[in-house]
Formats: C-alpha cells, sequence, structure tokens
C-alpha cells in the first residue's frame, strides 16, 4: 500500500515536472490559432525564453524576473511574426519558420558571445531558480513533498488555463478573438479592429511560449543548453490541435502528455525496458487517442490566412 | 528575360533576400565584437576556397535537396510536410539497416538500401496520410509525432546488439562497402574529399523527375488541382483521399531518399540521436528559398549545404557558427513579405512606363 502511493507520488512528480512547460506554450498557441494567425514559431520562442529566463536569473539572481524575461523575449519574437504575417500578409507558416530558425540561432550565439564561446550558460543555484512551494514541510520522497513541494509556476499554469478559458468564452475580448479567427470580414463589419485583436493574441501566444521556455530552463533544467527545448514546442502545438483548438482541450491534451512522461520515468526506473521503447510511449499514446476517440478537429475557418482590409 | 519579368521573377527577391540576411548577421557579429569581415572571408574561403571544400559542400547539399524536394512537393499538392525530418530518420534507418545486416553484390546492395529508405519513408507518410483520410486527422500532428517516433526507434535499433558497433562508440557497425555509393576512387583522390558520393546526381535526378510529374503528366495535375481546392477537384472526378495519399507517399519517399544518400553517401553508419538532427526542418528552409519549385530546390539546396560546411569553419575565427542560422532565419522572413516589395516595384515601374499594372 506504502508502496503504491509512493509510486503514485512519483508519477505525480513527474507529471507536473512535464505538464507546465508544454501548457504555457500550448496556451498561448491556442491565443494565436483560434485568432486566425498559425504560429509554428512556439518553438523558437519558447528556445529564446529558456535562454532569457536561465541569463537573466544568472545575472539578477532573481528567479521570477528571469521567468518574466524570458516572457517578454519570446513576445518580442511574436511581435516580429505578427508584424510579418498580420501587417505584411506574409505566409504564416513561412514566417514561423524563420522564427524557428532566428530564435534559437539569436539564443546560442548571443550565449556563446556572453559566456566565452560555450554554448551551454552556467548553472543556476537553487536561490536564483523559481521557488517552490511548502519547502520543509514535507520529509523528502513522501508523497505530500512528491506532489505538493512543488514550484508555484507549476500551478500558475494551471490556473492560467481556468483563467484563459474564461477570457476566451466569457469576455469580450474572448469573443472577438474567436470571431477574427473564423471570419475578419464579418467582425471587421462590426467595427472590431481585426488587426488590433490578432496582434494582441498573437505577442500573447508568445509571451506564453516564453514562459513555457523560461520554465524549462529556470526549473527543470538550471542552465541553458541548445538542446533545452528540442521538440517541445511542437509538441505544444500538436496538444492545441488534440485538444480541438480550445484551452481545456489543450489542457487534457497537456495531461495526457505528462501523465505518460510520468510513466515513463516510472517505468525507466527499473531497466528492464529498453528507455528508447519507453519514450515513445507519449507519442504512441497520443497517436490512438487520436485514432480511436478524438478524430478529426475543426481548423478555425480564417486560420492561415492573411486578413486584407480592402475586400 | 525582359526587365518585367525579372520583376516579377523570384530570383531577384531572394537575392535581395540573401543580401539582407548578410547584413543582418554581420551586424551581430560586429556587435559580438567579432570581425563581419574576416568571419565572412572565413567562410567563403571555407566555401570557394579550393577544390575540396566546393565538394565537401556538394556532399552535404545532397541530402538537404531532397528533404527540400520532399517539402516542396507537399506544399504544390497543398499538404504541409512538416514531417519529413521523420521520414528522413526512417530512411536512413532502414538504408542502413540493410546495409549492415544483408549481403550482395555491389551495386545490388546498393540499390537493395536505396529502395529500403524509399519504402520506408514513404510508409512513414503514408501512415499520417491514412490517418488524415480515414479518421481527419491533421497532417500536421500527426507528423510532428512521427518524427519522434522515429527518432527513438532509431535509436533503439542503433543499440540492437546485431547493429551496435563493437568496442565503443554510441553508433551501428559500420555499413558493407558493396552499399556505399561513393564515386570512385580517382575522383576521391582528385577532390581530396573522403565522401564524393552519387548523392547529387540522385538529387539532381529526383528534382527532374519530380519537376515533369508536377507539370507534365495527369498526376502532378490531379494533385495540384486537390491542393488548391480539394471540394473541386472532387467534383471533377478526382479522388482527392488517393490524392493525398499518393502526394504524401511521393514526398516521403523523397525524404526517405534523403536519408539514403546521407548514410550511404556520407555518414557510412548511424549514430545515436542526441536531438533531431534537422534535415527535415533545412528541408523547409530550402523548399521555401526554392520557391517550392523541384529546380529551386537545387539551387536552395546547395545554398545551404554550402552556408553549413562554410560555418563549420567560422569557429576558427572565434565566430559562433548559429550566425548561419540567424543568416537562414533572415532570409525567410524576407522571401516571406517579398510580394509587397514586387508589388511595390512592378507598380512603379509600369507607372513609369505609362503601362497597365496589375
Amino acid at each position: 500500500m506504502n508502496v503504491w502511493i509512493k509510486d503514485l507520488g512519483l508519477l505525480i512528480n513527474a507529471m507536473l515536472i512535464a505538464t507546465p512547460p508544454l501548457l504555457y506554450a500550448a496556451l498561448g498557441s491556442c491565443f494565436s490559432e483560434r485568432c486566425g494567425v498559425i504560429n509554428i514559431g512556439i518553438e523558437g520562442m519558447m528556445t529564446i525564453g529558456a535562454f532569457t529566463g536561465a541569463v537573466v536569473a544568472y545575472f539578477t539572481g532573481s528567479g521570477w524576473l528571469g521567468f518574466l524575461c524570458g516572457g517578454l523575449a519570446g513576445a518580442a519574437f511574436a511581435l516580429l511574426h505578427a508584424a510579418a504575417s498580420i501587417s505584411f500578409g506574409a505566409d504564416q507558416t513561412i514566417s514561423g519558420t524563420a522564427i524557428n530558425f532566428l530564435a534559437p540561432g539569436l539564443a546560442v550565439f548571443l550565449c556563446k558571445a556572453m559566456f566565452s564561446n560555450s554554448s551551454d550558460s552556467p548553472a543556476l543555484d537553487v536561490s536564483s531558480k523559481l521557488p517552490k512551494m511548502l519547502t520543509g514541510v514535507f520529509e523528502s520522497g513522501s508523497f505530500g513533498y512528491n506532489v505538493l513541494s512543488t514550484y508555484y509556476a507549476a500551478w500558475l499554469a494551471f490556473l492560467l488555463a481556468g483563467v484563459i478559458w474564461f477570457v476566451f468564452y466569457r469576455t469580450r475580448f474572448g469573443m472577438r478573438l474567436r470571431a477574427a479567427g473564423e471570419h475578419p470580414q464579418a467582425c471587421e463589419t462590426l467595427g472590431i479592429n481585426v488587426f488590433r485583436v490578432r496582434y494582441i493574441c498573437v505577442v500573447l501566444s508568445g509571451f506564453l511560449s516564453g514562459l513555457g521556455g523560461a520554465y524549462v530552463t529556470l526549473a527543470i533544467v538550471s542552465q541553458f543548453r541548445p538542446s533545452v527545448i528540442v521538440g517541445q514546442g511542437f509538441i505544444a502545438i500538436a496538444a492545441v490541435i488534440f485538444g480541438k483548438f480550445t484551452p481545456q482541450g489543450a489542457l487534457k491534451a497537456c495531461l495526457l502528455f505528462g501523465f505518460c512522461n510520468g510513466v515513463k520515468s516510472l517505468l525507466g526506473a527499473n531497466n528492464t525496458v529498453s528507455p528508447n521503447l519507453i519514450s515513445m510511449i507519449p507519442y504512441v499514446v497520443t497517436i490512438l487517442t487520436l485514432v480511436l476517440f478524438v478524430g478529426r478537429s475543426r481548423v478555425p475557418a480564417a486560420n492561415g490566412k492573411p486578413y486584407v482590409k480592402a475586400r | 528575360m525582359n526587365k518585367k519579368g525579372i520583376l516579377y521573377s523570384n530570383a531577384l527577391y531572394t537575392f535581395m533576400a540573401i543580401i539582407v540576411g548578410f547584413c543582418v548577421g554581420a551586424v551581430l557579429l560586429a556587435a559580438a565584437g567579432i570581425d563581419p569581415l574576416e568571419a565572412y572571408g572565413k567562410l567563403f574561403s571555407g566555401i570557394f576556397g579550393n577544390v575540396k571544400c566546393m565538394t565537401w559542400c556538394v556532399v552535404y547539399a545532397s541530402p538537404l535537396i531532397f528533404t527540400g524536394l520532399s517539402v516542396a512537393f507537399s506544399f504544390r499538392t497543398g499538404v504541409f510536410n512538416i514531417g519529413a525530418e521523420g521520414q528522413f530518420v526512417a530512411g536512413s534507418l532502414a538504408a542502413c539497416a540493410v546495409g549492415v545486416l544483408a549481403d550482395a553484390p555491389a551495386p545490388l546492395h546498393a540499390l537493395l538500401c536505396i529502395s529500403a529508405a524509399v519504402a520506408a519513408g514513404a510508409l512513414w507518410a503514408a501512415v499520417a496520410a491514412l490517418m488524415k483520410v480515414k479518421r481527419g486527422i491533421n497532417e500536421v500532428l500527426s507528423f510532428i509525432m512521427f518524427n519522434w517516433l522515429a527518432f527513438y526507434l532509431s535509436n533503439y535499433v542503433v543499440n540492437l546488439p546485431a547493429m551496435r558497433r563493437t568496442g565503443g562508440g554510441e553508433a551501428t557497425k559500420d555499413i558493407a562497402g558493396t552499399a556505399l555509393i561513393l564515386a570512385p576512387q580517382g575522383l576521391i583522390r582528385l577532390t581530396g574529399c573522403s565522401a564524393v558520393n552519387y548523392g547529387i546526381l540522385l538529387a539532381v535526378a529526383a528534382a527532374l523527375i519530380i519537376w515533369f510529374i508536377i507539370n507534365k503528366t495527369t498526376l502532378g495535375f490531379g494533385l495540384r488541382a486537390v491542393g488548391y481546392n480539394p471540394f473541386a477537384a472532387k467534383y471533377g472526378g478526382i479522388n482527392a483521399d488517393r490524392a493525398v495519399m499518393t502526394a504524401m507517399s511521393i514526398s516521403g519517399a523523397l525524404a526517405g531518399l534523403g536519408g539514403a544518400v546521407q548514410t550511404l553517401g556520407m555518414s557510412w553508419r548511424l549514430s545515436q540521436f542526441a536531438g533531431q538532427e534537422g534535415f527535415g526542418f533545412q528541408g523547409i528552409t530550402v523548399a521555401l528559398i526554392g520557391s517550392s519549385n523541384p529546380i529551386g530546390c537545387i539551387f536552395a539546396g546547395l545554398f545551404y549545404g554550402a552556408m553549413k560546411y562554410g560555418g563549420t569553419k567560422l569557429s576558427l575565427v572565434n565566430a559562433p557558427a548559429e550566425v548561419v542560422d540567424i543568416i537562414m532565419g533572415t532570409i525567410i522572413i524576407f522571401i516571406a513579405v517579398a510580394h509587397i516589395f514586387r508589388n511595390f516595384f512592378v507598380l512603379k515601374f509600369a507607372k513609369e512606363k505609362g503601362g497597365e499594372c496589375e
């Protein structure tokens, strides 16, 4: 019985580690996809967020400040994506792909320029990482320690999912952003500034992705490495499609991913199965769930189409 | 080509974008305290310095031309093949497995490896296509999943006892000499590049074939029609589901072939990956620079290959090789907004001539 509870604690702990970065980025992706701008650059925005977060925390010693700056760095690149794809009517996939080269390239470039040609930033000590809650209350390794003594920023991600659901479905801005993604022309005739709504959403998507990236370096890895994000941004995009472009759906998808990661780390502890096979679990489960239960997800009608005012 | 034609053509704007990309890179290098002229000098002498360098650039380019073709073909048929990465890995894995485990005389063995890679790449894409056709699952989502499945499958197979090399090194045994697609010894000695291979010939041939399929055949017409508007194509009597299956399989086969060229021509074994290698994602760039035109992909692939190889020389002047990524990203973003400039120039030209403008 005790062993079971302990294993459950480990499982939830692993879930709480893997889910938040994906969730931040996926919630960001929701904003931009729903307002009608495909954002394939999430990956790059996460990477620059991860770098900025680690560097700011290293120099200032404040995890929270690093976290915030990570978000802002993501937002800056999102602004570039917004300018190209909204104001200049660029193909959104192309501009997003460009971000995926620019942002990680710049992150590693700056890292090498700042830290004498090393592509890894110096390791952060615990005091300059994000703070944990309820430290010292539970005995190390116990259920309570594994589940409750975790990063504030992890629970913030779940809280944000609720807030963003509220914004999407219970506020005027949410209604406008969903309308901008379905039928921008109709939106504009009702006096809504489609450009402004889309700009806000895309910048928010970058900000949230940047937070997700910063969470990785400030809570999980404690330093920036070029390989620190690799692929997570794309998985966040996958989670949004899986969740049918809703924040609550994205939350479920990210939890499923986090859960599979938990199973992965539990199974990986006793070296009987090849770690490479175990690592496939999240992807196989996603594919099976899609094929068996989820099926078609309806893409917002105006997604990917540059909006031209004078038509 | 007359003056107006040049203003309309993609090549001019691509060329402008490349110049802007280098300028942005120069600003960053200067900001980091590195002399841009010295760094670019190193980059270009690393590319054009001698025959050996140029040959290496071509060797680097061959697999990129294939993934570029794969993505370009998918763009032309209305699918976004973000899964070229996984198909490339599936192809290199299949080629490597046949190359290590099977036994056959020289040209036949290589052919077997290449066929296996083509089949593996096509299969990797066809499963995602089937999911799209039968269950309506967004291909971007399934491609991303399949990229990671290929990644871990490859690492799993590399570590199998039958494949893993003995005596250290996280890699497979060397592929049998009969399966390699290396150029004759004379050429290797002449160029001084140890990995000159037939990959570039295969890549050019593939580009020509794909160009022919897209532009000159009924099959290509059908695929493009479905890409433009699946409903209209269906109404016109084209089986849209089958077209999607065919298009995605061909796209996957091209990426798989690229994997074979990389393993049989350049790496001669498969190493355990630490992270995704990015041939597929770089293929997206190649396709974009080549404006989704198969022939354009040859030049774009050569350009990217040269930058990738030249970039490795940047460390000699302590310049981060990542400046290549930044240049590439800038180029893409400028290609993406190029139509603004085009409209501007074409309008201006039309006004000067007093002619009609669109």
